[in-house]
């Protein structure tokens, strides 16, 4: 993956301003800089994510056409896959793989860790993260981890396949399973690693957003973007650590005989020396971090559509001051909430009340934001840019599929829908297409930015609205295999005939997952190809207020040429008029946040 | 031959969006490359949402068409009847709500498609607006955690009145034993370090505790309809989860602690092959198994509705086919199947 991000850094080399210090290796490889970094954190997040997608399919096709021998299946599996046909190992080890990759590596690192480190600086008007040094280390960690966990891959009993939750004693017992041995040390150690890049990430940006503004840029002047990585990064650093922690115990117990998660284990004929243990500790750490996770995923995919949804509304963001409120509401509601995943899983009762409420809870903030977009788009001039139907799109699949968390969230009902089809669509739209429209809006938006060119337009509309139709066609049916009762994870359903007569709507999931999955081709072609032939972006293509549209399109160490932007106004005043109705700058409906107020212009918002 | 089918329209699927890529690149050279959205790309992307939020309706009501159908049946447990409600409350409530906001997102998106020489409106606050949309949510929440919290409290109240059977459901991979606690419905004290496969005690009863002679295990779990069951839930290796699902009822299998759960049933076996939805889900179920049959493909047997016990937390390579059938039935049918039965000391003293 570093010898791609040579290929397209190389392609502008010409246009930037010429380091004669700089060597191939730390500039390219090695480098400080918050763009590069950027990019790097992106073209790693995108091969991963190209991985995942693509074991999805892998699974997909095997719960659609159950047993059935695939060509395919045995290319890509080898052994795993005897004449064509998926073991039912591989299978689960593929739906672990899968759920790892798509949460922590694609949209924990390849969102959040590629537009936060592009936009942080950029946008507060900083030369740099706080610590170059500590981004690079911490860009290096996850690209360290990304191929540990692709490793894991190969290992001869196969990789980790208790799920993305590990949950022990089926993680902590090679016995239980064959993927957790060297698969399941492997996956601990790379995920060991990925929480240190995080935290190092995560720091960074905290520091970076308190201390290095720009003059005039106060908090409440920030954009929603810088806000939604700001808060993120606190909670990832309230909750990873506990995840760091569940890892270590849980590497203790698989290792050095301790029993913090096991007791009382007889299996394959003996008795297991553990005692005292409990899977339910496990459980609340994992989730302690799980959940806030999830919002870790979301929070950035959000405040990147607050961006692009005003930007391309020309439109003030509706309610920023909501916005901010709901962003910081849902961090701390976030950490609280973690026992809705744990409802039925021995816990006291009394818990699972006092869960129930918190979650339902989050519902208020969540509506606001959806209501703010909404209103954001009433009466706008809506450009409908790639990353502007993305950003729709996000909203869309948010109300989908946060409405039945209303159901998830409420212990009662919970009770018959936990780990069926129901949860698996629920969360794939809430959090999982949801994150993925932001990170496909941020790509849209920002590319100018990244790579000095502009993708191409009608590629991004066919991706968009395939993958529109797509996930939606995925998803929608999916509630209902989970209301009929279909458990999560099952290799096949063949062994309920109650089950018989939703293989169809299995069959009509993979192949809408198929062709969305197509349509994500279009945008590597789009991305890959625009970064060599895209057309040469002008500064400020998006007509935006915020300050990174104000550096030059070729990259500079340290942004700016000359001095640093103070910053006079908040981002959003698009399309503001004095009394008479005329724009503050004639002829431009967008007011940049470097230009000072008027001498009789009014702050119309609060 | 649906494989090939599916392939086939996917090859297509394929070659049309090569195409249509082809075409718009094709027709994009005349216009301006500027790759920023004009007011034609406005204009037909404006028109594709509203198509969308048609779309968004459309598979709303195909899948409620097609799929409502595949759901489970009624509740066969007392308690089910209340989870129904409660369901089908939030469910109505849900869709009111997206029905709404898809409308108003979708609508003002195709209305305010940008225009050359459209302006905007600068509104960028309103209080009122605000707190009208967090107390809406805040009203409907509350009702719903209340209801909820009430019918959670009342489900996991788990207690002695009414004179409950009480039953062990063990785990273990990959399959499911039930121990009735049998005349003195105490079960006795158990282990997994009092295990003695060659002895036949394989769930690790302790043989000196003299309320675990009387204990009835078997792989076939009844229960007589109308009586509450209180279920203790016990695992040897790694998490299960006994779910099931047309009594609206889970509870997770910890390895070292005991879980519970307490339902009662209330549809006999028969009963419930007698309702029209199982009847209509039978016969559906039954046409596909022929067609099966006639190509002498696997799991073609006739099949008649029974309900079941599901492992529902993954657990290892045939997670997917850990089951117990589940038979409820009246007193007197159940009191003759358990006097049939074997205790654990006559299993142990006969080996």
């Amino acid at each position: 993956m570093s010898a791609n991000a040579h290929a397209h850094s190389e392609d502008h080399h010409e246009d930037h301003g010429h380091h004669h210090k700089e060597t191939f290796v730390t500039k390219y490889i090695f480098s400080q800089d918050h763009k590069m970094i950027a990019k790097q954190y992106l073209i790693t997040g995108l091969i991963m994510g190209f991985i995942g997608i693509a074991m999805s399919l892998l699974f997909r096709m095997q719960i659609a056409w159950p047993g059935q021998s695939f060509p395919i299946f045995e290319a890509l599996l080898g052994k795993w896959a005897p004449d064509g046909v998926m073991d039912a190992d591989i299978y689960l080890a593929l739906v672990t793989i899968h759920g790892t990759i798509m949460v922590f590596f694609v949209l924990t690192a390849g969102l959040s860790g590629t537009f936060s480190n592009l936009l942080i600086p950029l946008q507060i008007g900083a030369r740099d993260m706080a610590s170059g040094f500590l981004n690079m280390v911490s860009y290096w960690l996850f690209f360290t981890s990304s191929i540990i966990m692709v490793f894991s891959l190969f290992v001869e009993a196969g990789p980790a396949a208790a799920g993305w939750t590990v949950y022990p004693p089926l993680s902590a017992l090679p016995m239980a399973q064959p993927g957790s041995g060297m698969g399941m040390t492997l996956w601990l150690v790379s995920m060991a690693i990925f929480i240190a890049s995080s935290l190092l990430g995560s720091l960074n940006y905290i520091v970076t957003v308190i201390n290095l503004r720009t003059k005039g840029m106060s908090m409440t002047r920030l954009p929603l973007t810088i806000w939604a990585f700001f808060v993120t990064a606190i909670i990832g650093v309230i909750s990873f650590p506990v995840l760091f922690s569940a890892a270590l115990l849980l590497i203790m117990d698989r290792s050095f005989g301790t029993s913090f998660f096991l007791s009382d284990i007889f299996i394959q004929g003996e008795v297991l020396h553990y005692q005292g243990g409990s899977p339910v500790l496990y459980e609340h750490l994992f989730w302690f971090l799980g959940h806030p996770e999830v919002y870790i995923v979301l929070l950035p995919a959000l405040g990147i559509t607050s961006e692009v949804m005003s930007t391309n509304a020309r439109k003030p963001i509706f309610g920023y001051r909501a916005m901010v409120t709901s962003i910081i509401a849902i961090a701390f509601l976030s950490t609280i909430v973690w026992g809705h995943h744990m409802f039925i899983s021995g816990m006291n009762p009394f818990l699972g009340s006092v869960f129930t409420f918190t979650t339902l809870l989050i519902a208020i903030p969540s509506a606001v934001k959806a209501f703010n977009y909404i209103t954001t788009l009433w009466k706008g001039n809506l450009q409908l840019n790639p990353a502007m139907l993305f950003s729709i799109g996000l909203v869309s699949t948010f109300i989908t599929g946060g409405l039945t968390g209303i159901i998830l969230g409420d212990s009662t009902l919970d009770i018959n829908v936990h780990d069926t089809y129901f949860v698996v669509a629920h969360f794939h739209l809430v959090m999982g297409i949801s994150a993925l429209y932001g990170l496909f809006a941020g790509v849209y938006h920002w590319f100018p930015k990244m790579f000095g060119r502009m993708m191409n337009k009608n590629l991004g509309y066919v991706h968009f609205w395939v993958t529109a139709v797509g996930a939606y066609g995925v998803f929608f049916p999916m509630h209902f295999v989970g209301m009929a009762g279909v458990p999560r994870r099952y290799y096949e359903n063949t062994a309920f005939p109650m089950f018989d007569e939703l293989t169809n709507v299995q069959v009509l999931i993979t192949v809408f997952a198929i062709i969305s999955a197509g349509a994500q081709l279009v945008f590597v072609y789009n991305f890959i190809s625009s970064i060599f032939y895209g057309k040469k972006a002008a500064q400020n293509p998006w007509k935006s207020n915020t300050l990174e549209w104000t550096t030059p399109v070729a990259h500079i160490h340290g942004n700016w040429p000359g001095a640093i932007p103070e910053v006079h106004r908040w981002p959003y005043d698009y399309s503001k008029t004095d009394k008479e109705g005329n724009y503050v700058i004639p002829e431009q409906d967008f007011v940049p946040q470097t230009v000072p107020m008027g001498p009789d212009e009014e702050q119309l918002h609060h | 031959m649906t494989a090939f089918l599916t392939i086939g329209v996917l090859v297509l699927v394929a070659i049309a969006i090569w195409q249509m890529t082809k075409i718009f690149e094709l027709s994009q050279i005349k216009k301006d490359a500027s790759q920023i959205a004009n007011d034609n790309d406005n204009k037909y992307n404006g028109y594709l949402m509203f198509a969308f939020l048609v779309f968004i309706y459309g598979i709303t009501i195909f899948s409620f068409y097609k799929y409502t159908k595949i759901l489970l049946p009624k509740a066969a447990s007392a308690h089910g009847a209340d989870y129904d409600n409660l369901m089908l409350v939030s469910f109505i409530i849900i869709f009111i709500v997206q029905t709404i906001t898809q409308a108003l997102l979708h609508y003002f998106a195709y209305k305010y498609r940008g225009r050359k020489g459209q302006k905007a409106l600068y509104y960028a606050d309103n209080n009122k607006l605000e707190i009208i949309w967090t107390m809406i949510p805040v009203v409907v929440l509350a009702g719903l955690i209340l209801w909820g919290l009430y019918s959670w409290v009342n489900i996991m109240d788990i207690n002695d009145q009414d004179d409950p059977i009480v039953v062990e459901l063990y785990a273990q991979q990959f399959n499911w034993t039930a121990r009735y606690a049998g005349e003195d419905n105490v079960l006795g004290e158990a282990n997994v370090r009092l295990i003695d496969i060659d002895n036949i005690n394989v769930l690790g009863l302790d043989t000196s505790d003299s309320y675990a002679s009387d204990d009835v295990i078997v792989k076939e779990l009844h229960l007589p309809v109308g009586r509450k069951v209180n279920f203790k839930m016990r695992s040897q290796d790694v998490l299960h989860s006994a779910y099931m699902p047309h009594f609206r009822a889970q509870m997770n299998c910890v390895p070292g602690m005991i879980t519970q759960f307490s339902y009662t049933p209330i549809y006999t076996t028969e009963q419930m092959r007698q309702d029209p939805d199982v009847i209509d889900k039978v016969k559906r179920t039954n046409t596909i198994r022929a067609e099966r049959a006639q190509i002498g493909a696997p799991n073609s047997d006739p099949w008649e509705f029974d309900y079941i016990l599901l492992c529902n937390k993954i657990c290892g390579k045939s997670h997917y086919n850990m089951q117990m059938k589940i038979i409820v039935e009246t007193q007197e049918e159940y009191d003759a199947w358990m006097a049939e039965q074997k205790t654990f000391a006559q299993i142990v003293v006969t080996n």
